[in-house]
Order: structure tokens, then C-alpha cells, then sequence
């Protein structure tokens, strides 16, 4: 069975749960956001782990640092939790 | 390899060195650069520190070295303004060496920098510092390999105890001297990249553009990752559409713009190094700082836990403050006794009258708080370097959001109730300009230290005990309030525009240093100190002199020398207190005629809306320059004397036999809003690079406070609220 395509394309990273990982698929931003996200860390194929989310920024593992980010910086990482399977 | 140090010829016969430390924020570099240095800089944990350039010298056998402490950057784009200043330092001043500082426990994420600077073709070594941090986390580093792997000499550092650098310096300086040779290993891009890579550099070379000694396979990865500094330093057209065109073609080929693949590529090499050499034995899964961090920015205790902290911080600050302060207010009554000694008692000097009146009293005015600023920048200093703040600023995010800024525009608020000066300093840190901008012209409303005697004489004055901590409150919320609203409209009018993205690192707790919380709330105390010695003693200057001129007319004078006599004539010992009530009244007769006190008139009808009469408006012109002389100023329009301070009664009394509690009240006002003291609008205008926003912030205040005033008045005396 085909992974749905929303899957295939990842999962907003704010709508993760505290105490999920999941993997950097992309992030859709301008360039100036990549780069900043990229040098720290948040890149396609980094393992992020959500540490706290509880409405405000969320805090989030990479890489070995916590970072903090808005929530509208979050839903512009694209992850896809691990765990899940296709077909 | 092309490379951007000074040639080894040249270096052998120098006796002088530049070492350039480069490195994330967080990393400890501050750290290493006072290791190395011995200079006097502070360790900021929370959100980087200001963009100067700091420089410091050590000695090294005959060699004199000069580090440079670079801004903290997680990558060297053209996106930041830090990063800019980091990288044009590299290419443009070409440092003998660069030490990258790299945070040994967060190793992959730093040596994104490191990858970069290799490529940048700088004399290169790596301090892996915080190594103690690493051990204890059950961290361990095959180094040798790690070298081998990167092509980098690396020294394994502790910079709070200063372990290893010694070590760190010997090896920057025998790569600076050519001594050790050094052989980078540089990335592979793939072969899609590669090709296109090559074709760039193939295409830089024939068109021979000087590239300021940067390696053409530097310019050429720019190039491809769409760099504006790097596109508009080779302005070649043919080179330029070639790398468009290269661009483009790797976009369909593979998927994704050339800098993020880049980007990903970097990291791949990294973490292919590090996979190889570094071991994890330990999972440290629940470390301490977790464990804090889920109480402290626990969604229901975080924001209590913060409030009582900032609590406890204010309340200490004004009971330990207080000893201190008269101590300091009795130091500089002696010295204005001690100075005023040295004429013979009854002889009229102007320079005896500067002195006293004008230096001794305006400048002590405000040196008087010291204590108070200091413990408060002491506290500050101790939440920041333990990493508390970054919580804080989590906290705090929120509701700044509500009024378009970020939480870490809270600090700079919160030095505010200390002093504006600092305070506006503190923003800095923020990236955008328009936070910046915004954040700097709403602080001031935060209630200063200078505004406290002011309430301190009002509230006692005009209200019952049980009112008066309450009204303290409420005058400080009123100031909060109006920086909130004041915020919220400057977001929706002159900076709209989106918030700028919140990503913030949070570093591990950590236990701060003596040294350097001291450091740190030194830096903050010396912008209090330098204000106080520079704006203030001239503005103190300057309102001494428009009391000094004109001079009471000779006629008047004559009249007083008259009444004098009077008194002295009837009896042996003359009656001090009628004595001094008659020069009491000279003086405040003198400050009627003289320049200030015709201001204060002139200011009358423009301020009685506010409910001032023109003594009240004569000691604003004062407070108008620096608030910690209104109270003062208030005294000798009384013709009690300069000595009168807060709590003194017979000011108090004269206040409650002139004035309403509604006055009372106005004047607070008035104050609270109007602009601290002109060292505020000064440093604004510093700090923003700009006279129009220094006056605008100025004339704004100004307005808000003339209008808020104007309305509570009239309000009041419509509803008859506080007019008994």
C-alpha cells in the first residue's frame, strides 16, 4: 500500500508531540530562515526530538543542543515522526 | 591551495601576530578570549552580545599577539549582520590564524562553522572547548583521528579553569608562523556539484577577477548558494550567468536549490567525521538541565516561578540598596560641606557655587543610586550566565508576541527599572531592526531607578499608609501598560511588518562564575557611572547656570541685606532660624528672576492644563533634563534650600498645603512618562544612528505624557476625584 502523500511529504514539526522524534525532511522558508534553521542544525536528515510544546515556542532537541522555536518557524519544518511505516 | 594568511616569508621577520577567535555563541570563546587576553570582558549566556569588535593582547615569549574575540555565528552567510562582520573580517583584514571555538559536547552543530572556515582557506585551528563538560556527559574523542578527519589541529580546552590554553595559543601560533603545516580537508560536494564547481572556477580564473585573496572554489560555492556580498563583490556578468545557470541545473537534476544541498552535504561530511571519531558512552538522556527545565518552563509553574523570581529580585534590590545609598548621600553631603569649606564662610563665589550647587549636587544626585542599579544588574547578571534568562525569554514569549516583539525584548524591560541608559543598550541583542527600534523607544516607560524620590515625596505626602505601596504599584503598572499599548501601536503604524522569526539556542544550566557575573554587571553599572560623569554633569552645569543669571535686581538685595541686618542689630546672637527663613526667601526671589524660574513661568499657562503652576513647571525644566534633580529643584522653589530630599517634612508639608492629591498625582504622572533624562535620548540616538528617532522618542514621550497628564487632570477635577 502507497504511503499517502502527505506522509511522503512529511508533517509540520509543531505538530509534534513532547517526547517524539521524527526526521528533517525539508523546511519551507525563505532563505534567510533556511540558513539560519540549517546553522543550527535543522536539516533535511537531522533527527529532531520535541522536547516541550505546551502552546507557546516549542523546545526542541538537535544535534546534541535545545533549541527554541515560534510556532510559526515550526510549521515550516517538514518532519516525518518515526515510528510510522509505509504500507 | 590558495590561502588568505600572510605569506611565510613575511611572517618569520614579524614580531606581531593577530589571532582572530571565531566560534558559536555559547561556545565559551568569550572565555578563551579573557583566558587569552586577561582583559575585561563579560560571558553572555543568553541571546549574544553586541556587535563590537573586541580586541585584547597577550604575550607569547617575544611575540606581542593581538586577539580579536570575532561575533559569535553558527554559519558565515551573507543573512546577518554578525556574520558579515566576521566573515569581511577574515577576507579583508587576512589574521594570521583563526581559532574556532567549538563547544566539545554540541560537536557536530559547531563544526558547521568549522567546515566553513576551511573553505574560506584561513589558517585554522580548533579549540574543543568545554571538555570537562563532554568527559562528564560520557563523551570521548578520538583526536588524533578527529584531526586527521578535518586536516585541523585541534586542542582539547576547559576556558573557565584555563586548562589547555596554553596548549591552544602554542599551536595557532606555530600554524601562524608556518611552523606547522596545516592541510584542511575539504568537503566533496557529490559529483553534480563538483562539475558545476568546476566549471565556476574554470570560468572566475579566465575572467582573472581579483577576489581579495579568498580561494576561487570559496567564491565559486557562494557563487552557486546565490551569496548577494560574494555576487556583487565579482560583478562579472559572464561569471554570473554561469552560475545562474549552474544553479538552475542542479535545482532540476536534484531536486533542491544549491544551498540547501550544500548545506546537507556539510553536514554529511560532519557527521561521516564525527561517526568515526567521537563516542558516546553515556546516554544522557535526563541530564540536569532537563530535569530543571521541566519545572522551570513547565507550562503551569514557569510563569509563576519566573514572576517570583523577578519578584524577589526587585525586593532585594531596594532593602539591600537602601544602607548603601544614605551612605553614599552622607559622603557627598561631607564633600559639599568639605569643598564649600574651603571659601570663608559668608563669602559670595561662583566657583564655590558651581561646585557645590551644581557638580557636587546634580552629579551626587545621581550617583546615590548606584547601589540600587548595581544590585540590580548583579541580579540580572546571575540569571543570564546561569542560563536562566534564555528560559525567561521562552516565558516571556508569549505575551511579547501579543504586543509584536519577542521575548527578548524582556531584558532590555527589565533594566529599564534599573536605568533607560543601559537598558536601551541591552537591545542589541535583538536581530531585527524593528524589534530594535520598537523595544528602544517603550523603555523608557519602564519606572526608572531616578523617578523613585519623586514618589517617594508625592505618595507620603497626599496618601493614607495603606495607600501607599499600592499607589507605588499602580504607578509602575501604568507604566507598563502604556510601553504595551505604546508597542502595539508602533507595530501596527511605523514597524509593521511580520515578527521576525523566533529560533533561539538554550544553552545547558550552568553555575556562574564569580568573576564573571561580576564582569557582567560591571560592564551594565559603568554605562550608569559614564552617564552620570559625561550628560549629567553637563546638564547639571547648565541648570546651575540658569539659576545663576540674571541675577536679583540690586534694589532687592538691598532689601533683604536689609532685613538681615534687622535681625542681627537687635541681639548678640542672632535668631539662625529667622536667619535663615530670610535667605531662604532670597533664594527663591533670585530663582524667580533668574532664567530658569522665568522658563518656569513662561511655561506656566502651557502646562496648567496638567494642574502645574509655574513652580512646578520650574522644577520640571530640571527633571526635564535628568528626573533625579526634580526633587531638589522642587526644594529651592520652596525656598527651603537645596538640601531638601525626599523625606523631608517641611517640603512634604508645603506640597500638602499647595497642591491636591490629583496634583499629586499629575506630577507622578508627568514623570513617569516624560523622558527619564536626556543621557536616555542621547543613547537612543546612539544606539539607533539616528537623530530623528532620538527625537522622536523624545517628542513623543513628551506629548504622551503632557496629554495623559492634561486628562487625568481635567478628569479628575470634573468628577472632583482628590480635589480636598
Amino acid at each position: 500500500m502507497k504511503q499517502p502523500a502527505y506522509l511522503a511529504n512529511g508533517i509540520p514539526l509543531s505538530l509534534l508531540a513532547p517526547g517524539r522524534r521524527a526526521l528533517v525532511i525539508r523546511i519551507d522558508a525563505g532563505c534567510g530562515l533556511v540558513s539560519r534553521l540549517t546553522a543550527m542544525g535543522l536539516v533535511p536528515g537531522t533527527l529532531v526530538a520535541v522536547v516541550s510544546a505546551s502552546g507557546g515556542p516549542m523546545i526542541v532537541s538537535v544535534l546534541g543542543s535545545r533549541l527554541m522555536l515560534g510556532r510559526g518557524m515550526a510549521a515550516k519544518v517538514f518532519v516525518r515522526e518515526l515510528g510510522y511505516s509505509a504500507g | 591551495m590558495p590561502n588568505v594568511g600572510q605569506g611565510t616569508k613575511a611572517r618569520a621577520e614579524r614580531d606581531k601576530v593577530t589571532v582572530a577567535l571565531g566560534g558559536n555563541p555559547n561556545s565559551g570563546k568569550t572565555t578563551i578570549f579573557n583566558a587569552l587576553t586577561g582583559a575585561r570582558q563579560h560571558v553572555g549566556n543568553y541571546p549574544g552580545v553586541t556587535v563590537e569588535k573586541r580586541t585584547g593582547v597577550c604575550r607569547h615569549g617575544d611575540l606581542s599577539v593581538q586577539v580579536v574575540d570575532l561575533p559569535g555565528t553558527y554559519s558565515l552567510t551573507a543573512y546577518s549582520t554578525e556574520e558579515r562582520i566576521a566573515r569581511s573580517f577574515l577576507i579583508d583584514e587576512k589574521p594570521d590564524v583563526v581559532i574556532d571555538v567549538v563547544d566539545a559536547s554540541n560537536l557536530e552543530r559547531n563544526l558547521y562553522l568549522a567546515v566553513q572556515l576551511i573553505e574560506l582557506g584561513v589558517p585554522l585551528v580548533l579549540a574543543l572547548n568545554m571538555s570537562d563538560v563532554a568527559r562528564r556527559r560520557g563523551i570521548e574523542f578520538d583526536l588524533e583521528l578527529l584531526e586527521t578527519l578535518l586536516g585541523v589541529p585541534i586542542v582539547p580546552t576547559v576556558g573557565h579553569t584555563g586548562v589547555g590554553v596554553d596548549d591552544l595559543l602554542d599551536a595557532a601560533l606555530a600554524v601562524a608562523n608556518g611552523e606547522r603545516s596545516v592541510e584542511p580537508r575539504q568537503v566533496q560536494y557529490g559529483e553534480e556539484i563538483e562539475c558545476r564547481l568546476g566549471e565556476l572556477v574554470a570560468a572566475i580564473e579566465h575572467t582573472a577577477i581579483g577576489l581579495n585573496g579568498v580561494p576561487r572554489r570559496w567564491a565559486a560555492l557562494k557563487l552557486l548558494e546565490g551569496d548577494e556580498l560574494v555576487r556583487a563583490g565579482v560583478a562579472n556578468a559572464d561569471v554570473l550567468s554561469t552560475a545562474d545557470v549552474a544553479a538552475q541545473r542542479l535545482e532540476a537534476t536534484l531536486g533542491d536549490n544549491p544551498e540547501a544541498l550544500i548545506a546537507e552535504r556539510r553536514y554529511g561530511f560532519i557527521s561521516g567525521a564525527c561517526q568515526e571519531a567521537v563516542r558516546s558512552t553515556v546516554e544522557s538522556r535526563h541530564s540536569m538541565s532537563d530535569q530543571i527545565d521541566a519545572i522551570a518552563t513547565n507550562r503551569v509553574l514557569g510563569l509563576p516561578i519566573f514572576l517570583g523570581l523577578m519578584y524577589a529580585v526587585f525586593h532585594l534590590t531596594f532593602t539591600l540598596g537602601g544602607p548603601p545609598m544614605e551612605w553614599i548621600e552622607a559622603a557627598f553631603a561631607w564633600l559639599g560641606t568639605t569643598v564649600s569649606g574651603w571659601w570663608s564662610a559668608g563669602s559670595e563665589s561662583l566657583l564655590r557655587s558651581l561646585l557645590v550647587d551644581g557638580v557636587i549636587g546634580g552629579v551626587g544626585g545621581v550617583l546615590v543610586f548606584l547601589p540600587n542599579i548595581l544590585l540590580l544588574f548583579l541580579a540580572i547578571a546571575i540569571l543570564e550566565d546561569s542560563g536562566y534568562m534564555a528560559r525567561a525569554a521562552f516565558l516571556m514569549d508569549r505575551l511579547m508576541h501579543k504586543i509584536g516583539l519577542h521575548g527578548k525584548s524582556f531584558i532590555p524591560m527589565l533594566i529599564g527599572f534599573g536605568c533607560s541608559v543601559p537598558a536601551i543598550m541591552a537591545t542589541r541583542t535583538l536581530e531585527s531592526r524593528r524589534d530594535r527600534l520598537t523595544t528602544m523607544l517603550v523603555v523608557p516607560l519602564m519606572s526608572c531607578g531616578a523617578r523613585l524620590p519623586i514618589y517617594a515625596l508625592i505618595i507620603p505626602a497626599f496618601f493614607p499608609s495603606a495607600w501607599h505601596a499600592p499607589m507605588l504599584w499602580l504607578i509602575y503598572f501604568i507604566g507598563i501598560g502604556l510601553a504595551v499599548v505604546c508597542a502595539k501601536l508602533l507595530r501596527a503604524t511605523l514597524f509593521r511588518g511580520e515578527a521576525p522569526p523566533f529560533v533561539m539556542e538554550l544553552p545547558p544550566y550552568r553555575w556562574p562564575t564569580f568573576k564573571s557575573v561580576l564582569l557582567h554587571m560591571w560592564n551594565r553599572g559603568g554605562a550608569y557611572l559614564k552617564k552620570a560623569g559625561t550628560i549629567i554633569l553637563g546638564i547639571s552645569i547648565v541648570l546651575w547656570a540658569l539659576q545663576q543669571w540674571p541675577t536679583l535686581p540690586a534694589a532687592q538685595v538691598q532689601e533683604f541685606a536689609a532685613q538681615r541686618a534687622a535681625i542681627t542689630v537687635g541681639s548678640d546672637i542672632p535668631d539662625e532660624t529667622r536667619l535663615a527663613a530670610i535667605e531662604h526667601a532670597e533664594a527663591e526671589a533670585a530663582l524667580e528672576a533668574s532664567l530658569m524660574g522665568r522658563i518656569g513661568r513662561g511655561l506656566e499657562p502651557v502646562l496648567r492644563p496638567c494642574g502645574f503652576d509655574w513652580k512646578i513647571s520650574t522644577a520640571m525644566i530640571g527633571a526635564f533634563a535628568a528626573k533625579e534633580v526634580f526633587v531638589s529643584q522642587l526644594g529651592i522653589v520652596y525656598s527651603l534650600g537645596q538640601e531638601q530630599d525626599e523625606e523631608s517634612t517641611p517640603l512634604r508639608e508645603k506640597l500638602q498645603a499647595n497642591y491636591t492629591p490629583l496634583q499629586g498625582f499629575c506630577i507622578m504622572l508627568f514623570c513617569l512618562i516624560s523622558a527619564p533624562c536626556m543621557a536616555t535620548i542621547a543613547i537612543t540616538k546612539r544606539e539607533s544612528n539616528s537623530w530623528g528617532w532620538a527625537l522622536f522618542q523624545l517628542g513623543g514621550l513628551t506629548v504622551l505624557a503632557f496629554a495623559a497628564t492634561t486628562i487625568v487632570y481635567q478628569a479628575g477635577r470634573l468628577l472632583s476625584v482628590g480635589v480636598s
